[in-house]
């Protein structure tokens, strides 16, 4: 999940384009099918989604996701009993029932062997949502989101399909007092904070347009890759260079690399000319769960305390 | 996949190179004769060493943070000895020297090999399509960076895990190829050298076999398995360079050694032994030195295709086909192009980069199908 995610742009920003177009209408009109206002559930019930409308026809007890995301968003609206299966990259919650299901290369065998009454994913892979409708299970397609907003349509949509839609709704208010919280507390200063984001060791990274970069815009941050050519081009996730940074002298540093390659404020201090930067010097490096911040369920919340807590420990000193 | 195309070319060169030199005359060395147009020895190392200086200068003065020459001149002047007084910011110096300058020396020690040890394949092999990937190198070595990167290991072990991938496929293969050539039918191909290719052949797609599942099975790190396969230079160091270095200097010297004795092979295998030449031992030691230099190279570079193809062929080309010539001239003008095109890998998308094995195959492939369709070439090329 976490690299190509985040890494994909094109199918990102064709994802966020899709979502900006179906969710313009989602928002309110999609309950007029499950009508409940007390977010019980009532079914069968119409999803109006990314991939169009889902039909669910019962309240399902037998649910796939595909999605590390998803499955993170299901257990936070408390639809966990009723998931079967998730694949092998959704870690999270530990008591999610993790098989060798893959979201890159789905086998759409072995997910209708397990009988789905519904399907959640993020990346409709070689037109997995048609092959499986060929089956009648329903799919719901919950893509990497533009927008902060999108997190919470996104929530309530799974809430719909599952029964859990005040619960959904709950969760939403929740992360929304949450991010408020957080974003209140962080000291401001005259000018926007830089920061050099950094997704793998050949310096991927995203722009303040991207959805992580909305969500540290929030902290008052702007990133460096926003002045790198074809940044949109890249659909926000623009390669820099090793001297494209040096120059831009970022006030942070934050890596979302530390699991996937080992990389910590040790490490990027030893990187060849790296010690020359004031952030590196001043220890203004920032290290991120590459899982949490690469997918954009409620733990939003958590990538951005960890990024608080370190900029906020500068405004102490 | 792209550890797959070097075998995949030599697989179609073993073939078609050895049907040739059975059917047409034993190629005679004609650098002696040089005909109109060639360049003179002397003047080629000359223009050669020229063009890398040029390179060198290019490399270190051009990149995506814009520093101006005059810069660029006080940040290299700022670090020598009894060096002018002049203040340069600390980060332009950072530049300068932990980044460009590693960059440049390095992506010269990757060309020289890769050249070098293309030449003295084409030669050791008598085939003009061989590169130094051809008993593979490129394909262990993929394997050995792909376990590293799939296991999630230190990024410290990757060099030394390609290293040895690629030694032990070329030990797997001149094994495997040895051992074969000593069976009967074996020598009907051609004797030991076509059974040595073959077993590359096959211990290349086995390897690249193993590599390729394991890359498939493990999808999240599929993109940085993808990157290094490419092959560039974009994390180069000073310790990469001194990492290599020793290599480096055990196989430019050793090739170089025997560049007269790749010139007396060029009349053939048979000919070369009755004139006292001992054609196993020449081909097991151009066959050790060009894979520790190579495989050097493609541990700190990745997989970089075609500049062992298409720097010697040029040498050829232009300045005869005698390997006292080819084999030096190569190193430099190899060293040279890939100073050259890693310029381009780190320009043309700047900030971004473009795997420099993309820039060599771009280069090499069209020139590649020119040496092919050339007939004078084809003549001239062994």
């Amino acid at each position: 999940m976490r690299v190509p995610a985040s890494r994909l742009p094109a199918v990102a920003a064709a994802a966020a384009a899709a979502l900006a177009v179906a969710c313009a209408a989602c928002g309110s009109s999609g309950t007029s099918a499950s009508g409940s206002a007390s977010g019980g559930a009532t079914f069968p019930v119409t999803v109006n989604a990314v991939n169009g409308a889902v039909h669910v026809r019962s309240r399902p007890t037998s649910i796939i996701s595909l999605s590390p995301t998803a499955t993170e968003m299901l257990y936070a609206i408390g639809a966990g009993s009723q998931v079967k299966a998730v694949d092998e990259d959704s870690d999270y919650p530990a008591r999610a029932p993790r098989t060798k299901l893959s979201g890159f290369e789905p086998n759409v065998e072995a997910i209708v062997s397990d009988k789905p009454d519904l399907v959640v994913i993020s990346n409709n892979v070689a037109g997995l949502a048609k092959r499986l409708a060929a089956f009648s299970i329903p799919v719901l397609e919950l893509p990497p989101p533009a927008t902060v907003s999108s997190v919470y349509s996104q929530l309530d949509q799974l809430g719909r399909a599952t029964g859990h839609l005040g619960q959904a709704q709950r969760a939403d208010s929740r992360l929304q007092s949450q991010i408020k919280h957080i974003t209140a507390v962080v000291p401001r200063h005259s000018r926007p904070l830089t920061y050099y984001y950094e997704l793998d060791q050949t310096y991927y990274s995203v722009t303040s347009g991207t959805f992580v970069g909305k969500l540290l815009a929030l902290l008052g941050m702007k990133s460096i890759a926003d002045a790198a050519k074809g940044a949109a081009a890249a659909g926000g996730y623009p390669q820099l260079s090793a001297e494209y940074i040096l120059k831009a002298q970022p006030d942070y540093i934050i890596l979302a690399d530390t699991l996937c390659c080992h990389q910590s404020a040790a490490t990027v201090g030893q990187r060849p000319g790296w010690s020359a930067l004031t952030a590196v010097k001043e220890g203004h490096i920032i290290a991120l769960n590459d899982d949490i911040a690469s997918r954009w369920g409620p733990r939003i919340v958590d990538l951005l305390k960890s990024v608080e807590a370190g900029i906020s420990s500068r405004g102490s000193r | 996949m792209t550890a797959a195309a070097p075998g995949k070319a030599a697989s179609s060169a073993t073939t078609s190179g050895a049907q040739e030199t059975a059917a047409s005359d034993p190629p005679t060395p004609s650098a002696e004769r040089r005909p109109a147009g060639r360049i003179r020895p002397g003047r080629a190392i000359a223009i050669a060493t020229a063009a890398l200086a040029v390179a060198m200068i290019v490399g270190v003065t051009i990149g995506p943070a814009g520093i101006s020459i005059g810069s660029v001149v006080d940040s290299l002047a700022v670090r020598l000895p009894w060096h002018p007084a002049v203040s340069v910011p600390g980060i332009d110096v950072a530049i300068i020297w932990q980044l460009r300058l590693p960059r440049v020396v390095l992506a010269a020690l990757v060309g020289a090999m890769l050249a070098g040890c293309g030449a003295a394949y084409q030669g050791v092999f008598r085939n003009p399509l061989a590169d130094p990937y051809l008993l593979g190198v490129a394909a262990g070595a993929g394997l050995g960076a792909t376990i590293v990167i799939v296991t999630r290991a230190s990024s410290q072990l990757l060099p030394p895990a390609a290293f040895a991938g690629g030694l032990g496929a070329v030990v797997l293969t001149y094994l495997l190829g040895v051992g074969a050539g000593r069976d009967g039918q074996a020598r009907r191909f051609g004797g030991g050298t076509a059974s040595i290719l073959l077993a590359g052949i096959a211990v290349a797609a086995l390897l690249t076999a193993a590599q390729t599942y394991l890359q498939q099975q493990h999808s999240q790190t599929l993109q940085t398995v993808y990157e290094w396969l490419l092959g560039g230079l974009s994390t180069a160091s000073w310790s990469d360079v001194t990492l290599i270095i020793p290599y480096v200097m055990v196989c430019a010297v050793a090739l170089l050694a025997h560049r007269r004795l790749l010139d007396v092979l060029r009349v053939g295998e048979t000919e070369a032994n009755t004139l006292g030449v001992n054609v196993a031992r020449l081909r097991l030691v151009v066959v050790i030195a060009a894979t520790l230099g190579c495989a050097a190279a493609v541990a700190v570079s990745g997989l970089i295709g075609f500049v062992g193809i298409i720097v010697p062929h040029a040498v050829r080309l232009t300045a005869g086909a005698s390997y006292r010539i080819v084999l030096p001239v190569s190193m430099i003008g190899g060293a040279a192009f890939l100073v050259l095109a890693d310029v381009a890998a780190r320009t043309v998308q700047s900030p971004a980069e473009v795997p420099l094995g993309v820039i060599t195959a771009a280069v090499g492939a069209p020139f590649f199908l020119f040496v092919l369709r050339s007939r004078r070439a084809r003549q001239d090329l062994m």
